[in-house]
């Protein structure tokens, strides 16, 4: 496109280079499960708001995730003010360090960069009122495997050549109280679950191997499912008759070893489950690293909920 | 037939309960999850995030801001207190055009062996049944249907594809469904359909619901070009 001809609302951050892993998410689709869509969104809804809240949006307002960083650079066509959030990906504006969790300016021509995680797994990027995207079935949720989503429509993650733009509205500037931002997790952090499903087919010996020593996460961690390794868990069932997944459900394949299943989980499924993490402690091991020791601790559904109410209300 | 109901409620999440109503796959059962699935969404009203039903259950995901986990709980036992089965005469019959062709379906040979069928026999043993729709799941529009003719079970394949074709019909065990699009899958490929499962499901109105039949109906490849089906053979997709 030429420059010169196009008008500043046109104008963006243009992917110059690609990492392994950006994709254009807000809080995910809903109401559309019946049709074995599933719900994508933000996998760490708990850093995404935070995001959007640092610059005024609606809190679930489209934003971008990524993974990892892995050289993923943009360039600025017009001035703006974004807000990072999430994992520490060593992002650097024109070779400067950018604190997370704060937003900050960027103006014409400078250049965005995203090296490597130092702490976290996944950084949001917020734009002034939400990043430009068709939305499909009530969402921009990028789910690659439905090829639902994003710029293109088709779930894919950015790559050179892509141009962001954004809704426009004059942002905020907002800071985030220091005891309140989102922290990322360290080894041996915990992991609430809400028992239930077919918990009662473990072996007592299971159960107890369950809740009793540190997993580990596994390098086959994506956005459907990520895997924990430590002890084989056994029960009295190996399958059951494909039924509805919640998110953060744990299921145990034969092989033993759970498996929590994340945002872009399929909608339904055959193997028996432990229970389901809170969505808070989805948002924590959607920041894990592989290799990172987790706990299950086990927790009851309403004081998950009031958790859960807290958290939404320090955006309020 | 009235099947034995005995409603179970677990709990599935923070925020989400699974209603069970039956232990085993039966087309009698879809008139009951269907008329579960009907009364729950009435009483949920705008605190229902998400309702998915399958073959034996129904799982609730509340907005636990409007409601807490005792309230979820009485609500179903509420709404499902009368539950009556639905007319299952009202679910729609569907008829699909299939291209059934070893290039397209490259489990034809290995079916057709298994049930001691030449591959005419089987196609016309997969074309003479009205499935039922048991559940929705795995893709968007893709609907786990059957039951299949006992003659024509066959497990899924041990190393699963990792590219299946959209439209591509394949059978697993005793069940048959249609791939709405390119996905990895481990089902027994016997043909190609041209119906658009995924732009439907896209849309929000998904051609199958759980409770409707399908019909499969074999077609040549000219039929099947003609309609605009793609016919790039299975092994040789990008």
């Amino acid at each position: 496109m030429n420059q010169v001809a196009m008008n500043e609302a046109q104008k963006g951050l243009v992917v110059k280079q690609a990492g392994p892993l950006a994709l254009i998410q807000d809080a995910g689709r809903f109401g559309v499960g019946h049709l074995g869509v599933t719900q994508g969104g933000a996998a760490d809804w708990i850093s995404f708001r935070w995001a959007n809240w640092l610059l005024g949006n609606a809190l679930n307002s489209a934003a971008l995730e990524i993974v990892m960083g892995g050289g993923l650079s943009f360039e600025t066509e017009r001035e703006v003010r974004l807000a990072l959030t999430g994992a520490d990906l060593d992002a650097q504006l024109d070779g400067k360090p950018l604190a997370p969790n704060t937003s900050f300016k960027l103006l014409p021509s400078q250049r965005l960069v995203f090296r490597q995680p130092r702490q976290g797994l996944r950084a949001y990027l917020a734009f002034p009122g939400g990043l430009n995207a068709p939305e499909v079935l009530g969402s921009r949720a990028c789910t690659a495997r439905e090829q639902l989503g994003g710029l293109h429509e088709d779930g894919k993650p950015l790559k050179v050549g892509d141009r962001l733009t954004w809704n426009g509205a004059a942002p905020a500037v907002r800071r985030i109280p220091d005891s309140q931002g989102p922290r990322m997790p360290a080894s041996g952090c915990r992991l609430p679950i809400v028992l239930g499903s077919q918990i009662a087919s473990f072996s007592g010996h299971a159960l107890f191997q369950a809740f009793n020593q540190p997993w580990t996460v596994d390098n086959r961690a994506d956005r459907m499912g990520v895997r924990l390794t430590g002890p084989a868990l056994h029960g009295s069932l190996t399958g059951i008759i494909s039924e509805g997944i919640p998110l953060g459900a744990v299921q145990v394949p034969p092989d033993g070893q759970p498996i929590v299943l994340m945002n872009d989980r399929q909608t339904i499924g055959g193997y028996p489950r432990l229970g389901a993490l809170t969505p808070i402690a989805c948002a924590t091991l959607a920041q894990c690293l592989p290799g990172t020791k987790v706990w299950l601790t086990p927790t009851g559904a309403s004081q998950a909920q009031g958790q859960y109410r807290n958290q939404l209300a320090s955006w309020d | 037939m009235k099947p034995n109901i005995e409603m179970r409620i677990e709990t599935a999440a923070m925020d989400a309960l699974m209603v069970r109503l039956f232990d085993t796959i039966d087309e009698a059962n879809m008139a009951w999850v269907i008329g579960a699935d009907q009364a729950l969404r009435n009483a949920f009203g705008p605190a229902l995030i998400d309702l998915v039903p399958s073959y034996t259950t129904l799982l609730v995901h509340y907005d636990c801001q409007q409601l807490n986990h005792a309230g979820a709980l009485t609500l179903i036992n509420q709404a499902l207190s009368g539950l009556k089965p639905v007319d299952t005469q009202a679910g729609e019959l569907h008829d699909i055009p299939v291209w059934y062709d070893e290039s397209v379906g490259p489990e034809l040979p290995l079916v057709s062996k298994r049930a001691g069928l030449s591959v005419d026999e089987l196609i016309e043993q997969h074309c003479n049944h009205d499935y039922c729709v048991f559940a929705l799941g795995f893709a968007p529009g893709y609907g786990f249907m059957g039951l299949v003719d006992e003659a024509l079970t066959t497990p899924r394949l041990k190393t699963p594809r990792r590219k299946v074709a959209a439209g591509s019909v394949g059978i697993a065990d005793r069940q048959t469904a249609i791939y709405p699009l390119l996905s990895p899958g481990g089902w027994n490929i016997l043909g190609r359909t041209n119906v658009p499962l995924f732009e439907h499901a896209k849309r929000g109105e998904p051609l199958f619901r759980p409770g409707d039949k399908v019909r499969f109906r074999a077609i040549s490849r000219e039929e099947f070009e003609a309609d605009g089906g793609d016919t790039t053979p299975m092994e040789e997709r990008p």
